[in-house]
């Protein structure tokens, strides 16, 4: 249970108009461990400049940490990590704002 | 260009407390405007809530609110604050209707609610929604009620970094927007604090990303008082190992109303009897003789292998499990968790803030026309909460302050242009911080250890001076840490923001928890074990300058036929 696996996230930054960039970070885990478990890792020990929405961090309940998972729709939060590589990428149909965060907020909940 | 908004009533943060008082104040004709951090409804604990909302609805058997305003009082060790606990008890079971009344959901069996029994209640109480629905339900409900309401603006991704203060009163607040970095400046007649608590201070903790105490320091360098913070409330038995995912970290607890389950020490035996709490397969130990316990087990080397305590559910039926939790046992075997075949292992962890501001029976803050509610209201439990009473006051103590709110909405608009610059200016000077060197959010990770390590649920004198050593040295490199500087949707400068409302919040409990030289519910002094009659007082905080300044005041309690 507690072999500890590598995986190397490939992971989409940017604004929109910015040229595609992809940084590419490795990260040791745990069986179990989350996607999002990495991204908050990221954050704390390599790039805090990392934009990337989540709230309630493990119960599935905010709905907020949704992205695109090597090519799918889905929740960071309970997306488990695989050894290898993994691509993560912001929702293609929303608006950009910034690397993994999209405007997902209902249009009467912005600021404007 | 900085935007200035008017508003009746602000209520800054949207959980069940937030969204209650926006609903009651645009019932009472105010027009809101409720914010939120992250997004408006789902960001806070009302969402991640899995159970247990308490009320004297007397479905499951006779009640009466008077008998959980005795639990309650009884739970919080003699420094519950009685006059607001009555509120609570006494307005908790029409709160429960309404909410059925709005297509909440409540479980039933027959022809009736379903209750259960929580520990440090004297019978079945606890309403909830299954399956480990109600934090879910609720935000939803809540959240198609403050929809209907064309004098209710929503705003997400709006922090709110400081208060604005005119002629001596609460009158707006300055925030800033993440998505495009903008401040805004927001006037308000008055102002409703429903930011929640503080849990995410301690690295183990149940907490969503949003629960950084923001409110607590809000009021506090406005200048409004702060209660009972030495008290912060662990769950016993958070789940530890091993790791899983898209489940919450206290979900072990409604496995344990329902079905008992046995709490074991590493060697697999029962421990708690031996800390005077007897279990017999039955969940009837307080959180707090819980924590104490598992906190003890480990300390003398018979902890389970990642530091905790042996939660089992082995001698449980597989058909008694599904009957119980249906879906979440699918959940659990997609996590490789197999109740039949295996414990799992649970530690105390960081969960819910007795403390906050301190208030009157109007929800009415020491700073006129601030007014708090929820989790970020200090006195209903004193030192320890009872199950089920955090929902049901985000319930009462929500309707009380928007309705106490908007009563002030006949006053004069303030202007608060002026007021509101240095605040924006501290803004102004974060976000253009660009450079190297220790972030505000591994800065956070270092308060979260002293937290843990020294204010935790055990303290001694020694510890709490050197978290407040520890403390003063990372808020002396608050000015400096880097933030990134200007760009979309910046945590980092988010982070800084938070951290800043950590340090002077975390100094408040250390604080507290150093002059209290005495043990009583969720603070124990290690140094100081045992109650102390001569400390049945409440510990007030207040801000001056930079200084905590501590003050004792007399538990407020309600005449004996007020009880009866
Ligand atoms: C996992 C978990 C399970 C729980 N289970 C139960 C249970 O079964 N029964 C029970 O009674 N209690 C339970 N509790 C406790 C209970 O859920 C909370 O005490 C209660 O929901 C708090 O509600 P609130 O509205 O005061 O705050 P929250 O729901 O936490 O909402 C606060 C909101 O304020 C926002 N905010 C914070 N700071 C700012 C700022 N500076 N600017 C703008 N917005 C801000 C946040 O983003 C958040 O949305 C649980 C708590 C947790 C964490
Ligand atoms: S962080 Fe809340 S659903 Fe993923």
């Amino acid at each position: 249970m507690s072999e500890r696996l590598t995986t190397n996230l490939k992971i989409r930054r940017g604004t929109p108009g910015d040229a595609e960039a992809y940084d590419v970070i490795e990260f040791e885990f745990e069986a179990g461990q989350s996607v999002l478990d990495a991204l908050r890792w990221i954050r704390s020990n390599r790039d805090a400049s990392l934009a990337v929405r989540y709230s309630c961090i493990n119960a599935n309940a905010c709905k907020e940490c949704v992205m695109r998972i090597d090519g799918r729709t889905g929740y960071a939060c309970t997306t488990a990590l695989k050894p290898g590589e993994m691509l993560i990428e912001p929702l293609p149909n929303k608006r950009l704002i910034r690397d993994l965060v999209t405007d997902t907020l209902p249009p009467d909940e912005r600021l404007a | 260009m900085v935007q200035y908004l008017e508003t009746d009533v602000l209520i800054i943060g949207s959980g069940g407390a937030g969204m209650y008082a926006a609903i009651a104040a645009a019932d009472h004709g105010a027009n809101v405007l409720l914010l939120d951090k992250s997004i408006v409804g789902r960001s806070g604990a009302t969402i991640m809530a899995q159970m247990t909302v308490a009320a004297a609805v007397g479905e499951e058997e006779p009640d009466d609110w008077r008998f959980h305003l005795k639990d309650t009082i009884a739970a919080g060790r003699d420094l519950v604050d009685e006059p607001l606990a009555k509120i609570l008890c006494q307005r908790a079971p029409e709160k429960i209707w309404q909410m059925e009344e709005w297509g909440v959901g409540w479980a039933r069996s027959g022809n009736h609610l379903t209750q259960v029994h929580a520990p440090g209640h004297d019978r079945k109480r606890c309403v909830y929604v299954d399956f480990l629905n109600t934090g879910p339900a609720t935000a939803r409900t809540l959240r198609n009620q403050v929809r209907k309401f064309d004098n209710i603006r929503r705003v997400s991704d709006l922090i709110v970094t400081d208060l604005v203060l005119q002629d001596g009163r609460a009158a707006g607040a300055v925030a800033l927007h993440l998505e495009t970095g903008q401040a805004v400046t927001i006037a308000a007649k008055a102002t409703v604090i429903a930011t929640g608590g503080l849990t995410s201070m301690y690295n183990r903790n149940s907490a969503s990303a949003n629960m950084g105490g923001d409110g607590y320091a809000l009021g506090l360098r406005a200048g409004a008082e702060l209660i009972d913070m030495e008290f912060v409330q662990f769950f016993p038995i958070g789940h530890l190992a091993p790791r899983m995912t898209g489940m919450d970290p206290i979900m072990w607890d409604p496995f344990r109303y329902k079905l008992g389950g046995r709490l074991l020490n590493g060697k697999k035996e029962e421990f708690t009897q031996n800390y005077g709490a007897p279990e017999d397969g039955k969940y009837v130990v307080t959180r707090d003789a819980a924590t104490y316990a598992i906190f003890k087990e480990v300390e003398a080397g018979r902890g389970s292998p990642h530091g905790g305590a042996w939660l089992s559910f082995e001698h449980i039926p597989e058909a008694d499990l599904r009957a119980a939790f249906g879906p979440v046992i699918d959940k659990l075997a997609n996590n490789g968790i197999d109740l039949t075949k295996m414990a799992i292992e649970v530690a105390p962890i960081a969960h819910y803030h007795m403390g906050g501001l301190r208030t009157d029976d109007s929800l009415a803050t020491t700073l006129p026309h601030l007014f708090a509610t929820g989790e970020a209201v200090g006195g209903a439990n004193g030192a320890n909460r009872l199950s089920g009473n955090a929902i049901s006051e985000t319930f009462v103590f929500g309707e009380l302050a928007g309705r106490s709110a908007a009563a002030l909405s006949h006053s004069a608009m303030p202007d608060i242009h002026h007021a509101a610059q240095p605040f924006l200016d501290i803004i102004a000077e974060a976000s253009n911080r660009a450079g190297g060197g220790m972030t505000p959010t591994a800065a956070t990770a270092s308060l979260q250890t002293i937290m843990a390590e020294d204010v935790g649920p055990f303290r001694t004198a020694d510890g709490l001076r050197r978290a407040l050593d520890n403390l003063a040295q990372l808020a002396a490199t608050l000015p400096e840490l880097p933030t990134g500087g200007a760009m979309a949707f910046n945590q980092q400068l988010a982070d800084w923001f938070g951290l800043r409302n950590m340090l002077v919040v975390a100094r408040t409990i250390a604080t507290a928890a150093l002059a209290r030289t005495e043990s009583r519910g969720a603070h124990q002094r290690e140094d100081h074990p045992g109650l102390d009659q001569a400390w049945t007082y409440n510990q007030v905080v207040r801000l001056d300058g930079d200084d905590i300044r501590l003050f004792r005041s007399e538990v407020r309690r309600l005449a004996q036929e007020e009880l009866a």
